[in-house]
């Protein structure tokens, strides 16, 4: 399924950004640390999508997992620009918008993260490109 | 518009009135707490800072700037393991420029007033928050020890927001640092697994790293589990394990065992009203063990234990496994991690001897699955830890064997596996 024309969906903005990329629907929760490696590959062997890049993609899963060092995997994912252009959750991690936080602090590179509702999840696209722009200040996210 | 309320202190914190390094932090503090939909601010007796394991360039920028701008932390912060063992440095097969960032990343640590503990067990080694206390840790096994074994109250935190948090004082308040965050929304019954298998050391890691499966990050209350976090540390230890397994697996920051762990005297004390109940079968906690071996066949090349850092009780345990003259078999690395604490204690009781006269290797500061330890040409490593054997294949690229203490130094002296399967059928 892809986003046709001009539908967009809202979400709840939980790290103010704008990023467009190609789709990637993760079937299970990821850690970064332990599961990413430093080029942005999946590297946990436990994980069904093992061996794909979350480099440039909006990233899309119903939340993170595993390790507290995910913050640092993060924002050094986002200095040697591997990271993924936006993620989406159903579920605020904490940990994750931290390693968003310092990036954004650190290198001016401020990528959005958001959380929607189970139901607006569901009608995501599972291929194709979209664009996630998420700011703070309204608490708003827009997925077009 | 969100809902957060600073207090005057605060606001002045975080408009740049008492430093940038300060304003920085609570730009963070207040950042996380804006994503949580916290409505305050709380502050905080205790911090365990996660950062001095080296990731890579941003993590080293980032402390070196809180210290270039003068950062203190406000309350006790003790330090995570490393990327380098300090103690044994001939152990390291790190390269010249990773053991100098990693070393500039502690030397920064210290900068801003932490204490040199360098372990993912500090609450094996002197770091014991009260029960009830607020405190922002980071280390996923730390933090889930910390919640349900203590009672103290830390949400999962991570790198940066925890020493952030120990300079301003303070973290969000919502989450696990609630009440209502802190009651169990799933029930685990283990009423029908034989006591003989709950008595079974690799039955912890198993249940953690099923519950992990199931409970993903909600609050979990565990029926049916025997346990006194008053016997010496066999409960503890058993509870470190499981807690640190379901944070692998999981991102398990709080589990109850019902009659044993401080909040949950009774069922009723941390569930509230309909909540569901599972049963947890034999065979669910067969193969959820089997989940943690990628190994097949009975081929060994080494056996790391001590993930979560060794206590003394372990130590305690392993040793009494190796009688006088016990030596592992030649083609077997052993390995131990533990805090330079722990291993301070251990060497006045003469641990340390009994198990380097075997053969074995204790490494500090630092873990065998995280920085270059292992020699290249191990392939397949035993361990007694769920959470080694959930991460070692992914960041060392080798495969593992759950098993117990005491089969991994049976198999270490027999150069193969050697694992009692009977009580698992």
């Amino acid at each position: 399924m892809t986003l046709s024309g001009n539908k967009i969906l809202t979400g709840r903005a939980l790290h103010p950004g704008v990023g467009t990329g190609e789709v990637l629907v993760l079937d299970q929760p990821i850690s970064f640390w332990g599961g990413v490696d430093h080029h942005g590959v999946i590297i946990d062997v436990h994980h069904p999508q093992c061996g794909q890049s979350v480099a440039g993609r909006v990233l899309i899963m119903h939340s993170g997992r595993g390790s507290s060092s995910a913050t640092a995997v993060l924002a050094e994912l986002i200095r040697a620009k591997k990271a993924p252009a936006a993620m989406l959750f159903t579920e605020c991690d904490t940990i994750l918008v931290i390693g968003a936080l310092v990036a954004a602090e650190l290198y001016a590179i401020s990528i959005p993260i958001a959380e929607l509702s189970p139901s607006d999840y569901s009608k995501l696209p599972t291929s194709g490109c979209v664009t996630v722009s998420a700011s703070t200040e309204t608490l708003i996210a827009t997925i077009s | 518009m969100h809902g957060l309320v600073l207090t005057d202190y605060e606001q002045e914190m975080l408009n740049g009135q008492h430093g940038e390094a300060v304003a920085m932090c609570m730009r963070l503090v207040v950042g996380v707490a804006r994503a949580n939909q916290a409505p305050r601010l709380v502050e905080i007796e205790s911090a365990h800072a996660d950062g001095c394991l080296y990731h890579g360039i941003a993590g080293l920028e980032y402390t070196e700037k809180l210290v270039e701008l003068g950062a203190k932390v406000k309350v006790r912060t003790t330090t995570n393991v490393s990327s380098l063992d300090l103690l044994h440095p001939s152990l390291m097969k790190a390269d010249a420029l990773f053991s100098a960032n990693s070393r500039r990343l502690m030397d920064a640590h210290l900068a801003i007033g932490c204490e040199a503990t360098w372990t993912c067990a500090p609450y094996q080694t002197g770091h014991r928050p009260a029960f009830g206390s607020q405190i922002a840790w980071a280390e996923s096994n730390a933090i889930v020890f910390a919640n349900s074994v203590l009672g103290a109250r830390t949400d999962r935190y991570g790198d940066f927001l925890d020493i952030a948090a120990a300079i301003v004082g303070r973290v969000p308040f919502s989450g696990l640092h609630t009440d209502a965050g802190r009651k169990a929304v799933l029930v685990l019954d283990f009423s029908d697994i034989s006591r003989e298998l709950l008595d079974e050391e690799s039955s912890w890691p198993s249940i953690g790293a099923l519950l992990g499966d199931i409970a993903g990050s909600k609050v979990v209350a565990l029926l049916g589990l025997p346990g006194n976090l008053s016997d010496g540390g066999l409960t503890e230890d058993r509870l470190k394990g499981l807690g640190a397994t379901a944070a692998s697996s999981g991102g398990v920051g709080l589990f109850h065992v019902v009659g044993v762990t401080p909040e949950a005297p009774t069922l009723a004390a941390v569930v509230g009203p309909n909540v569901a109940t599972m049963k947890i079968s034999t065979a669910q906690l067969r193969a959820s063990r089997d989940r943690l071996t990628t190994a097949v066949g009975d081929g060994l090349d080494a056996v790391s234990l001590g993930t979560p850092h060794f206590s003394l009780a372990e130590f305690a345990a392993l040793t009494k496994e190796l009688e006088i003259g016990t030596k592992f078999a030649e083609s077997i690395d052993f390995y131990v991690s533990t805090s330079r604490g722990v291993l301070k204690r251990a060497e006045e009781l003469g641990y340390d001897k009994i198990l380097l006269n075997a053969g074995g290797r204790i490494v500090t500061d630092t873990c065998t699955y995280v920085t270059p330890i292992l020699n290249p040409n191990i392939k397949t490593v035993m361990t007694n830890s769920g959470k080694w054997a959930w991460y070692a294949p992914g960041n060392l690229g080798i495969d593992t064997i759950l098993g117990s203490v005491k089969e991994c130094v049976a198999s270490a002296i027999a150069g193969k596996l050697v694992r009692n399967d009977a009580l698992w059928q």
